[in-house]
């Protein structure tokens, strides 16, 4: 028998759900573990790095990395595995966009050390001890990898392949991936395995979004009662789905949360965050400029809210700090 | 990029436009330098790129270089752009593969460091040149023009603008809301400067339009709904009931003489309440069309159903009374449209200071026309409302004209309103006339001589903005008087002149409902309330909605002549569009990806110009080209980047922006 194929995992930046959606798989499991060869997944198997830097470089298959980049050993291992791989695959909204993590890209390194290691309520920290890329303990040499300045995404270190969107990407998806993949038959380099048109347009509260939007009020979701058939838009909610490539299957929306943009833009859109500011601006009902600001109160934080997971591959990537 | 559109060979051209650039922009170095960008085959300066060795020169490098894109950075494209767009399709390329840019209005003007100027003209260069790459061939569309005319509003000049449409051959529609055409020059006795009487000189035009084969007249009409684009307007008109019929009223009167009642006691609409008028009535003796009207509100069949309706017995014969006329809709088509809504004349209870309203006394100019006019409520004796004739009457101007708190602009008209008034009174009266003034303004063929005559008839001028209006005497003298008290800015004294009538010129304005109809018919207005015209020089009539036009005083304040002169301009337009017979389409629309429409709705009610609509069968939007102005507005909008726009695609854009940004 012919050696499987092989493919390998793994994660920088993130929180570890996308590694569970890997799990969610449940039965199909099996299935692609039947077909392939996992030849490197720290998260469930012991591998370490030097098995990767002994195989042949393009000796995988496919490789699917997680998480944004924030750190020099993030970094190296981006570059490694792209080495070793035939293709590799941005694997979440994180590795795809640079994720919740890249919100950070809102503040300077310095600004986020300080806060994390000094004056967050929870730090006791007199000495105002920093993580140090070297240090000399007891006379051995300590190292740590160094933390970056920015959070990026994959694609901003490495040259990706595919992309598989979501927070986590939905095991259908990943499903389809792995046999597209093994089919052979490869769409163009680049693309991002998901449907290329906007959650609207499979969303089940279609129907109700009016023609003529009025926004009077934004509503948070967590002190609304919100109605369960009734489009978000249209109750003042803010609902990503316009702006937001769809194939999640409106899990958000059926669940009674609105969409949050985790699936990204379309291929036709450069920044997710401007298009649905400019889509939700003109709706805004209020013509006085002191009533359009007390309608934008009710949207506390614009960043996190249309940037969630795409703040690292906007048009502005990052807050200028200095 | 090159693999779609083939291989790219650009031509950029730099003009000099005499000194207006090359004196400011070292326009050699800009073609050097444009030379050397990718895709730059020839590069080239000249004097007058617009003049024909200049647009023989790119045909010949097309021709000679198989250029197959071509840049020009001279003036503005509002100027040039379709001069060089012909240019190279005469020489045989898509027009739309030209790019312009503009390094006149946006450079050498307004810059004098010529090292700077010269390197911004290069970023624009280079932007145009990384733009014009992704440049497709388009196809300008022709839409039909229906050769009918819709005129609104039959003042001068809706009147005008539709006899000439009409002379043409052309049918034409015109709309009056008020029971009679005529506008306010109808309320007029003479006019300034000729002193003509205004009555002889406008109602047979009147009649005019009423007899004109191609002229379908509706008065007491209004539009209430305007759908479709040029060539195709299609208009739904409200044609109020004036429970007469007006096929078979002969205009005999007998009806109004027959009315119950026997004395005239409502407010007479068109002598501004200067006399009173009956239930059933009519305008004036010449109103067009001559057919009386009745008013619901003082009519007792209208509000009650129970009067011995003496005016239906003495129609008998005629039957042309019907009280139970409902209101009833038309819908026509046409072409182009010829808005001539007017003006309203300003309140000066928004000048309290002058007292109108509170002393019976001041009037203003429009009233006096009514007063001094033959036919008027006091045929034509001009009195105080208390029966008095006047020994001193004060005419004050710029009532709610060019003044911060009213209104900015200069009304035109009021200074010789007022000069026509003075000479008026002074004949009727041979009263004292003074003239309060800021600037006397009299513009205009005939204008400064009238002005003379009437300084030599012995009114008196003084220059200055009066304080206020009051009857409160200072002395004996000036017991029962109105007194202006006017600092004299001549004579630098500060007077109390005593006065038996007050006259205020009071200004021009948009009329009341001018928003509604400049939404209606989705034309711009300008920051004072008139309708916005293409261009203030150059194209003073046609709106930035083709096939509208705009004449007379809804554009801004004029006189009768300019009036009449902008309706024969808007009349013209109109017929050369019907005589043409299509309209060609700018091809920069925006078009609906259908497949990657999500169907959100986002876009629908952005158009300013109604031209995306949602296909509920299939779930999601289309821009119908026709309507579309390439505003740009959904296609920035679409938060799933579904809807494009010709020549101005997401790569033409972004690239243009690199190539600007790219200092060299
Ligand atoms: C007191 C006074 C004296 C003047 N004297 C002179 C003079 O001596 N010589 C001179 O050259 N100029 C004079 N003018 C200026 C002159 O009145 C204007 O230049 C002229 O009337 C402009 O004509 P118009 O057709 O544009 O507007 P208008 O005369 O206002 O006519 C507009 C018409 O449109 C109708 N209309 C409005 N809205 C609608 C609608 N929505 N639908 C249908 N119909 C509508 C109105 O009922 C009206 O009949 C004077 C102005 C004033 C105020
Ligand atoms: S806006 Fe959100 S809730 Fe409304 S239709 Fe689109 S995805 Fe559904
Ligand atoms: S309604 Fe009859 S009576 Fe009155 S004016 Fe017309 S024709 Fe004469
Ligand atoms: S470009 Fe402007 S005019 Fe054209 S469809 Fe879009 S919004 Fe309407
Ligand atoms: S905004 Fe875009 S996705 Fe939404 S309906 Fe319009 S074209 Fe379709």
């Amino acid at each position: 028998m012919p050696d499987k194929p092989k493919v390998a995992f793994y994660w920088c930046a993130s929180c570890g759900g996308c590694e569970e959606s890997i799990v969610d798989l449940a039965e199909d499991i099996l299935e692609v573990a039947q077909a392939v060869d996992i030849v490197f997944w720290p998260v469930a198997l012991d591998f370490k790095r030097k098995d990767v830097e002994a195989m042949p470089d393009g000796s995988i298959l496919a490789t699917m990395v997680n998480g944004s980049i924030r750190t020099s050993e993030q970094e190296e291992m981006a570059h490694l595995l792209r080495r070793k791989s035939q293709i590799l695959i941005a694997y979440g909204s994180c590795a795809h966009m640079g994720g919740v993590p890249s919100l950070a890209n809102q503040f300077s390194r310095e600004q986020i050390l300080r806060y994390v290691y000094e004056e967050a309520p929870t730090v006791v920290n007199e000495q105002k001890v920093r993580p140090q890329p070297r240090h000399q303990y007891d006379g051995t040499a300590l190292t740590l990898p160094e933390f970056r300045g920015l959070a990026r995404s994959l694609d901003q270190v490495v040259e990706v392949d595919y992309y598989l969107p979501g927070c986590p990407p939905t095991p259908k998806l990943l499903k389809q991936a792995v046999l597209t993949l093994l089919s052979g038959e490869l769409p163009p380099r680049g693309t991002v395995l998901a449907p290329d048109v906007a959650l609207c347009d499979q969303c089940p509260r279609k129907e109700t979004k009016p023609t003529d939007l009025q926004i009077s009020e934004f509503k948070r979701p967590h002190w609304t009662q919100i109605d369960p058939e009734k489009c978000f838009l249209a109750q003042g909610v803010v609902c990503m789905g316009p702006a937001t490539r769809s194939g999640c299957e409106a899990q958000c929306i059926q669940g009674n949360m609105p969409c949050t943009g985790c699936f990204g833009p379309t291929s036709r859109v450069r920044d997710q965050g401007a298009k649905i500011l400019s889509a939700l601006a003109s709706p805004i009902s209020a013509r006085e400029p002191e009533e359009i600001e007390k309608i934008l109160s009710g949207i506390p934080d614009p960043v996190g809210t249309f940037y969630r997971y795409s703040l690292a591959k906007s048009l502005l990537r990052a807050k200028v700090t200095r | 990029m090159s693999e779609r559109n083939g291989e790219v060979r650009i031509g950029v051209y730099i003009c000099h436009c005499g000194v207006n650039i090359a004196a400011t922009v070292d326009v050699r170095a800009v073609a050097e330098y444009a030379a050397t960008l990718p895709g730059v085959v020839v590069a080239r300066d000249y004097k007058y790129m617009c003049s024909d060795p200049g647009q023989e020169m790119i045909q010949q490098d097309i021709r000679d270089h198989q250029l197959n894109r071509v840049v020009v950075a001279a003036c503005s494209p509002s100027l040039h752009e379709r001069t060089f767009r012909n240019a190279v399709e005469r020489a045989g390329l898509n027009p739309f593969f030209f790019q312009m840019v503009n390094i006149r209005e946006h450079d050498s003007w307004v810059h004098s460091d010529r090292e700077a100027a010269t390197e911004k003209a290069k970023d624009l260069v280079r932007a145009a040149v990384m733009r014009v790459y992704f440049h497709k061939p388009l196809e300008r569309r022709r839409v039909p023009v229906n050769p009918d005319v819709l005129v609104v509003g039959g003042g001068i000049a809706g009147i005008h603008a539709a006899l000439t449409v009409a002379n043409s051959g052309k049918r034409v529609y015109l709309v009056e809301r008020e029971p009679t055409i005529g506008g306010h020059m109808a309320q007029f006795d003479k006019t300034f400067p000729t002193l003509d009487c205004a009555a002889c000189i406008l109602t047979p035009k009147m009649s005019a339009v009423k007899e004109h084969p191609n002229i379908t007249l509706w008065t007491y009409s209004e539009v209430v709904s305007v759908d479709g684009s040029v060539g195709d307007y299609r208009v739904v008109v409200k044609r109020k009931p004036r429970y007469v019929r007006e096929d078979l009223c002969v205009g005999c009167l007998q009806c109004i003489e027959a009315c119950v009642f026997k004395e005239a006691k409502f407010d007479d609409e068109f002598n501004l309440g200067l006399s009173k008028r009956k239930p059933i009535y009519i305008p004036f003796p010449q109103a067009t069309p001559k057919v009386v009207v009745i008013d619901p509100e003082a009519c007792i069949q209208l509000r009650t159903g129970k009067c011995k309706k003496a005016c239906l017995e003495a129609c008998a014969e005629r039957g042309a009374i019907d009280f139970e006329q409902k209101e009833t809709y038309e819908e026509i088509h046409v072409g182009s449209i010829i808005i001539a809504t007017g003006f309203q004349t300003f309140d000066p209870r928004r000048m309290p200071q002058y007292g109108y309203g509170k002393y019976p006394n001041v009037y203003t100019t429009l009233e006096v026309e009514r007063l001094v006019n033959a036919s008027g409520p006091t045929g034509g004796q001009v009195v105080t409302r208390d029966g008095r004739v006047p020994e001193s009457v004060g005419i004050i101007l710029c009532v709610g004209s060019r003044d911060e708190r009213t209104n900015r602009w200069c009304s035109r008209v009021c200074c010789m309103t007022s000069l026509k008034l003075a000479h008026l009174i002074k004949e009727h009266t041979g009263a004292e006339v003074f003239i309060f003034y800021i600037d006397m303004r009299a513009a205009g063929k005939g204008y400064e001589e009238f002005y003379q005559r009437v300084l030599n008839e012995g009114v008196h001028f003084v220059r200055g903005r009066v304080a206020e209006i009051t009857d409160w005497a200072m002395d004996p003298s000036e017991e029962g008087k109105l007194i202006a008290r006017v600092e004299d800015t001549n004579t630098g004294f500060v007077r109390r002149i005593p006065l038996d009538m007050v006259v205020l010129a009071v200004g021009l304005e948009p009329q009341f409902d001018a928003l509604n109809v400049q939404r209606l018919f989705g034309i711009g207005c300008s920051m004072d309330g008139f309708f916005l015209e293409r261009h203030p020089k150059l194209a003073p009539s046609p709106t930035y909605t083709d096939g509208i036009f705009i004449a007379g005083v809804c554009q801004g304040p004029k006189d009768i002549p300019d009036s009449v002169m902008q309706a024969g301009y808007a009349a013209a337009e109109a017929i050369a569009l019907a005589d043409t017979g299509f309209f060609e389409l700018e091809p920069n629309t925006a078009y609906i990806i259908a497949e990657e429409c999500s169907g959100c709705k986002t876009c629908i009610p952005l158009c300013p110009y109604q031209a995306i609509t949602f296909n509920e069968e299939k779930k999601k939007a289309f821009v119908n080209e026709v309507l579309c102005k390439g505003c740009g507005t959904c296609v920035a909008a679409c938060p799933s980047g579904s809807i494009k726009q010709n020549l101005f695609e997401d790569e033409e854009i972004f690239s243009e922006i690199e190539g600007v940004l790219a200092y060299a």
